[in-house]
């Protein structure tokens, strides 16, 4: 028997190239998801694996948090005195003790005045520092050109950068600032590489002498922001830094080096988990529709040769041995489909890299493949097939053997009442689940909402044969009129096997059905920030920087001495820990802010001025606030309490969660720097022209833009926008996957009907004739396809716009024009995947055809 | 060999028509230069020993499939200067079909298998034709059937009717009783031969069959890719005792 299904196997090799496709895809995308977060992970910790020197000295950790590496973008304002370095170096078990100075806003410009690097990456500023190097070691920022920076206005830049410019020593390099003086200009004298590679993923590396830096970055404090220590001869990193520990006051802490660099990786990790989950959602979605295609693709071979089977039966194999041989079949299809899969997921890797590249974040070296990718993949590729094949080979071992004797066989299928009652279950269930899940009723919301999904897209496929039935008919209701007897006979074969046209149209159903919810997610997410900035935006013009970087406050200052300009409302923050939890610290100053916006309390008052906070009243509902009560806030140097003084209405769209005043901010140890400005002008003013002053005077500032209100509602837009194109994206992978499965369902019918298509063209109907009729075949079933997805699209969609309405997802927005493309791409879709099953039917030999067994 | 005794013009003609399957070793002579008329109005019956090349002789003269060389004719119209295209409207316009079994489209009903070729054609349906042709066939009642609701004998009784509804030149039968009952079949032939008589049909039927056979006005023996013999006003008992011959004939060499 097992000879017998390979055999049979090995000689219908299209058979079996179809069946494996999905499976190929769907491996290939988690293959390709595991290898490039692999090789993610490998670039990072080339570039923070071996970073700190033995031990590092700096601010402490806030309590309960890991480290400050997980808080993305946070530093502490807590110093190290340079005596404090000084006593450092001096210790007999120190062989150096450099102090360090960083910050993250030094961007360079290129020739255009444009910031260089990728948009949101860091802009990196040190102090260079000579050190010491053993013998066999090298400095992780090693001087390759030139010299080392030694005096105000001199700089070393990393040769990426330099590259990408085309600066050349002596040159004056522009670049950005938080300072009072936002645009500063110096001479470079000397090229930098980081790390082996130079790769710095997409950032650029400034380093000026150490009396600069602290000019720059500590008000001229003779100070640093850590210190790093190397061991005398013989001395234990531990040892060194219990020693070094013992120095140290309160808020600052000694670490060795490999502790910190661990810490750094782990954390850098954890930020890219988040892109594998991502990534490993849509895979298993690709996975999930490329079920259908499988168990479709068996269904239909094993009704094609449901008399081989019956020939086996009569000679005697049991039902097991049938079961047995379409199982063997499908784990042969799984093997070869993952193996493929293996393959082209090594070119997905490759694509993503090479896509990342072009953005300007360059993950040189090959592609790290581990055991466990090539484990899962085959595992996966394995299980879903045999899975998917289950029901087919159950079906197939019910053959009776007395089919091998009649030439129209009907294979058994089960009752459609068993379906019905299932899927009706299923459906259900699934709602209900979903349900569950998006009211936080249940314990664990995405488990039960995903759990949900997947119930009801089963539910409603196992319901699709019978609810497809009448679909057909309306969709496919005008063939007859429109193109005649062609047009009759596409209407009945889209109705011929209603359950192969529903499986079939099944997996393009899921993929329309998500990209459907999320456009009604997506179109509702943008009419709810539109109607919330035309309630709540009163500033005619919003200044904030392209890539979310804060930026000088010099800006707002000459916005204040613009003419035509009334107010000038700073936004500012910082990333904090608030009773125990990573958040975020906005602070602004009320009496401006005040008409940016309409800040309307709750309770309480918005006087920030005596050192008090605000939060919104969704916070404080969830954190259990009231006013008087107080928050400790830790932004790296201590705890410190902040009374509430107020509560103020979380519909406004410019603020959320805890706000205090700019002063209070400052007092907390943040550099001044200005997240968003909003600008109101006098009424009356010319807002044209007070908007060109407004640019020219931020003219010197690249990334600092200035918006009126349309253009900011735009950029917020698109913002969400991007998004969705995005998940799009990823979400045509599962309709790429289902457009095949039209190919595949159509070519095996026309293979199932070879015969008849030999008879309708021995009597007269034309190969244009035939190919018309496939194609508007494909298109009856694209549609139903597009028609059941879209409507679960909706229903899921609204759903989710109704669970988090309360978030500020307040306005439904239907997309009804989306949609409609939607359905119409889908029948373009049908067109599409006719072209091959067509083009064979028409090329078939007319003869031949008829004589067909 | 001539072979055109009948009255009346020719509805089809082949001249020197030859059919070679494959090259070098394999090469088999499928028909090796049969010049043939077949007389409108007649009802031909072509018989022969399996590979004797009735079929072959069949095909080539119904357009579907290609003769190596040689030329066919559908009254004036020459077959080997056609086009895909041309060919199947001239199948569509001028031919019908009748073959051994898979005849009807398993979706549509009996009578729109039956106005198949006309509605394919975008063509008007003659409504007293096709009740005359319906009644022929005694299928009145079961237009509304599927193919699969209806005997294999009914469901020979609507490619006949689809056969003729369209009003072709030739009707081409191939073995259309190989699958029937000896009743089925004999009212299937019946039928076809009424329909020459009544309705002045033109048919060419290949079979293996003497019964059937003797239902024509005409046999053609066929062996060895050639015309070696015919026989008017043919009985059962006639072409039996002749394909016995050739039996024998065929033993011995």
């Amino acid at each position: 028997m097992l000879k017998a299904t390979l055999k049979s196997l090995a000689a219908r090799k299209l058979r079996l190239g179809m069946s494996a496709f999905a499976i190929v895809i769907g491996v290939a995308f988690v293959v390709g998801s595991y290898v490039f977060t692999d090789t993610l992970n490998r670039t990072f910790d080339d570039i923070f694996g071996d970073l700190s020197s033995d031990v590092v000295v700096r601010p402490a950790t806030p309590e309960g948090q890991e480290s400050w590496a997980t808080l993305a973008g946070a530093g502490s304002s807590t110093t190290v005195p340079a005596d404090l370095v000084q006593q450092i170096d001096a210790l007999p078990e120190v062989a150096s003790a450099d102090g360090e100075i960083e910050d993250s806003s030094v961007f360079v410009l290129d020739k255009d005045g444009d910031v260089v690097g990728v948009a949101g990456a860091p802009g990196v500023a040190v102090n260079w520092y000579e050190e010491p190097v053993r013998e066999g070691e090298e400095r992780v920022l090693q001087l390759i050109d030139g010299r080392a920076p030694e005096r105000s206005g001199e700089i070393a830049v990393d040769d990426q950068t330099i590259e990408t410019t085309g600066y050349q020593i002596g040159d004056e390099i522009p670049l950005v600032t938080l300072g009072e003086q936002p645009r500063i200009s110096a001479e470079l004298v000397g090229v930098t590489r980081f790390g082996e590679s130079g790769s710095l993923a997409g950032a650029s590396l400034v380093a000026f002498d150490t009396g600069t830096a602290q000019e720059l970055f500590l008000d001229g404090e003779n100070a640093f922001n850590g210190v790093s220590v190397r061991a005398a001869e013989g001395v234990d990193a531990e040892e060194l830094r219990d020693t070094v520990g013992s120095l140290l006051p309160d808020g600052l802490e000694a670490m060795t080096g490999d502790d910190v660099d661990e810490e750094t990786s782990s954390a850098v990790e954890e930020g890219l988990g988040f892109f594998n989950t991502f990534l490993l959602i849509f895979a298993a979605i690709a996975l999930f529709v490329g079920v259908f295609l499988i168990l479709n693709t068996f269904s239909i071979l094993v009704a094609q040769r449901s008399q081989e089977m019956a020939l086996f039966r009569a000679l005697g194999a049991s039902r097991r041995q049938v079961t047995r041989s379409v199982l063997v079949e499908a784990f042969v299809v799984g093997i070869v489909g993952a193996t493929l899969g293996l393959l082209l997921g090594l070119g997905v890797a490759l694509g993503l890299q090479a896509i990342f590249a072009a953005f300007g974040m360059d993950f040189g070296g090959g592609l790290v493949l581990q055991p466990r990718t090539v484990i899962v993949a085959y595992v996966v590729g394995v299980l879903v097939t045999m899975v998917a094949a289950f029901v087919p080979a159950r079906r197939a071992s019910r053959v009776p053997p007395v089919a091998a004797m009649r030439d129209d066989v009907v294979l058994p299928d089960s009752s459609r009442r068993t379906h019905v009652l299932l899927g009706g279950i299923l459906a259900v269930g699934g709602a209900a689940s979903m349900a569950a899940g998006l009211l936080e009723i249940a314990p664990s919301a995405a488990v039960f909402v995903g759990v949900g999904i997947v119930a009801v897209f089963i539910g409603v496929a196992l319901l699709a044969p019978i609810i497809s039935v009448p679909i057909i008919r309306v969709i496919a209701g005008w063939y007859p009129k429109t193109f005649g007897t062609v047009g009759r006979l596409a209407r009945e074969n889209a109705l011929r096997n209603p359950r192969r046209t529903a499986a079939t149209a099944s997996a393009l159903m899921i993929g329309l059905a998500l990209v459907s919810a999320i456009a009604v997610v997506g179109a509702s997410a943008n009419k709810s920030i539109e109607q919330a900035l035309d309630d709540g935006l009163e500033a005619e013009f919003v200044m904030a920087s392209a890539s979310g970087q804060p930026f000088s406050p010099a800006v707002a200052e000459q916005a204040r001495q613009t003419g035509g300009v009334a107010t000038v409302a700073s936004m500012r923050g910082s990333f904090a820990v608030i009773d125990g939890s990573q958040s975020y610290l906005s602070a602004i100053d009320p009496e401006t802010f005040g008409q940016a916006t309409e800040l309307s309390m709750v309770e309480g008052s918005a006087d920030l001025a005596s050192g008090g906070a605000i939060v919104g009243d969704d916070t404080a509902d969830s954190d259990d606030l009231a006013v008087g009560d107080t928050i400790n806030a830790d932004l790296g140097s201590g705890i410190e309490e902040i009374q509430i003084v107020g509560i103020y209405d979380a519909g406004n769209p410019l603020l959320g969660g805890y706000v205090v005043g700019l002063q209070t901010l400052q007092d907390l140890g943040i550099t001044p720097a200005d997240s968003t400005v909003y600008v109101t002008a006098e009424s009356g003013a010319d807002l044209g022209q007070v908007q060109a002053d407004l640019e020219a005077a931020t003219s010197e500032l690249p990334m600092v833009t200035v918006q009126n209100q349309e253009e900011y509602k735009d950029s917020q837009r698109d913002e969400v926008n991007q998004l969705l194109y995005i998940v799009y994206a990823l979400l045509g992978l599962g309709i790429i996957i289902a457009i095949l499965g039209i190919v595949n369902t159509l070519a095996l019918s026309v293979m199932e009907r070879t015969r008849e298509v030999g008879l309708l063209r021995a009597v007269g109907l034309s190969r244009r004739q035939l190919r018309t009729t496939i194609r508007l075949e494909s298109v009856a079933i694209a549609v139903l396809g597009a028609v059941l997805g879209v409507g679960l699209g909706l229903v899921f969609g609204i759903s989710l716009q109704r669970a988090v309405s309360d978030d500020g997802l307040d306005a439904l927005s239907v997309p009804v024009g989306q949609l409609v493309v939607f359905i119409l791409l889908a029948a373009a879709v049908g067109v599409l995947a006719a072209a091959w099953p067509a083009r064979r039917a028409a090329k078939l030999d007319v003869l031949r055809a008829i004589n067909t067994e | 060999m001539t072979t055109n005794h009948q009255a009346g013009p020719a509805a089809a003609t082949a001249v020197e028509l030859t059919k070679i399957y494959g090259s070098g070793d394999t090469q088999v002579t499928a028909l090796g230069g049969v010049d043939v008329e077949f007389a409108a109005g007649n009802f031909t019956a072509i018989m022969g020993p399996s590979g004797s090349g009735k079929s072959t002789l069949m095909h080539c003269m119904a357009a579907l499939d290609a003769p190596t060389s040689g030329k066919v004719y559908i009254g004036d119209i020459e077959l080997s200067s056609l086009n895909d295209k041309a060919l199947t409207r001239t199948r569509r316009d001028r031919l019908g079909f009748i073959f051994q079994a898979f005849n009807l489209v398993p979706t549509l009903t009996a009578k729109e298998n039956i106005t198949l070729p006309l509605d394919i054609a975008g063509k008007d349906v003659d409504q007293e034709w096709f009740d005359t042709v319906i009644n022929t066939v005694g299928l009145a009642d079961r237009l509304r059937h599927k193919p699969n609701e209806l005997s294999g004998g009914q469901q020979q009784r609507v490619a006949c009717a689809r056969a003729l509804v369209s009003k072709p030149d030739i009707i081409f039968a191939d073995e259309p009783t190989g699958n029937l009952d000896s009743r089925s079949g004999a009212e299937i032939l019946a039928f076809l031969r009424s329909s020459v008589r009544e309705l002045g049909q033109t048919i060419v039927m290949v079979t293996h069959d003497p019964g059937a056979a003797a239902y024509a006005d005409r046999v053609l023996f066929l062996a060895d890719g050639q015309i070696v013999d015919e026989m008017l006003d043919p009985t059962a008992e006639k072409v039996l005792e002749r394909m016995k011959n050739f039996d024998a004939v065929g033993q011995v060499s």
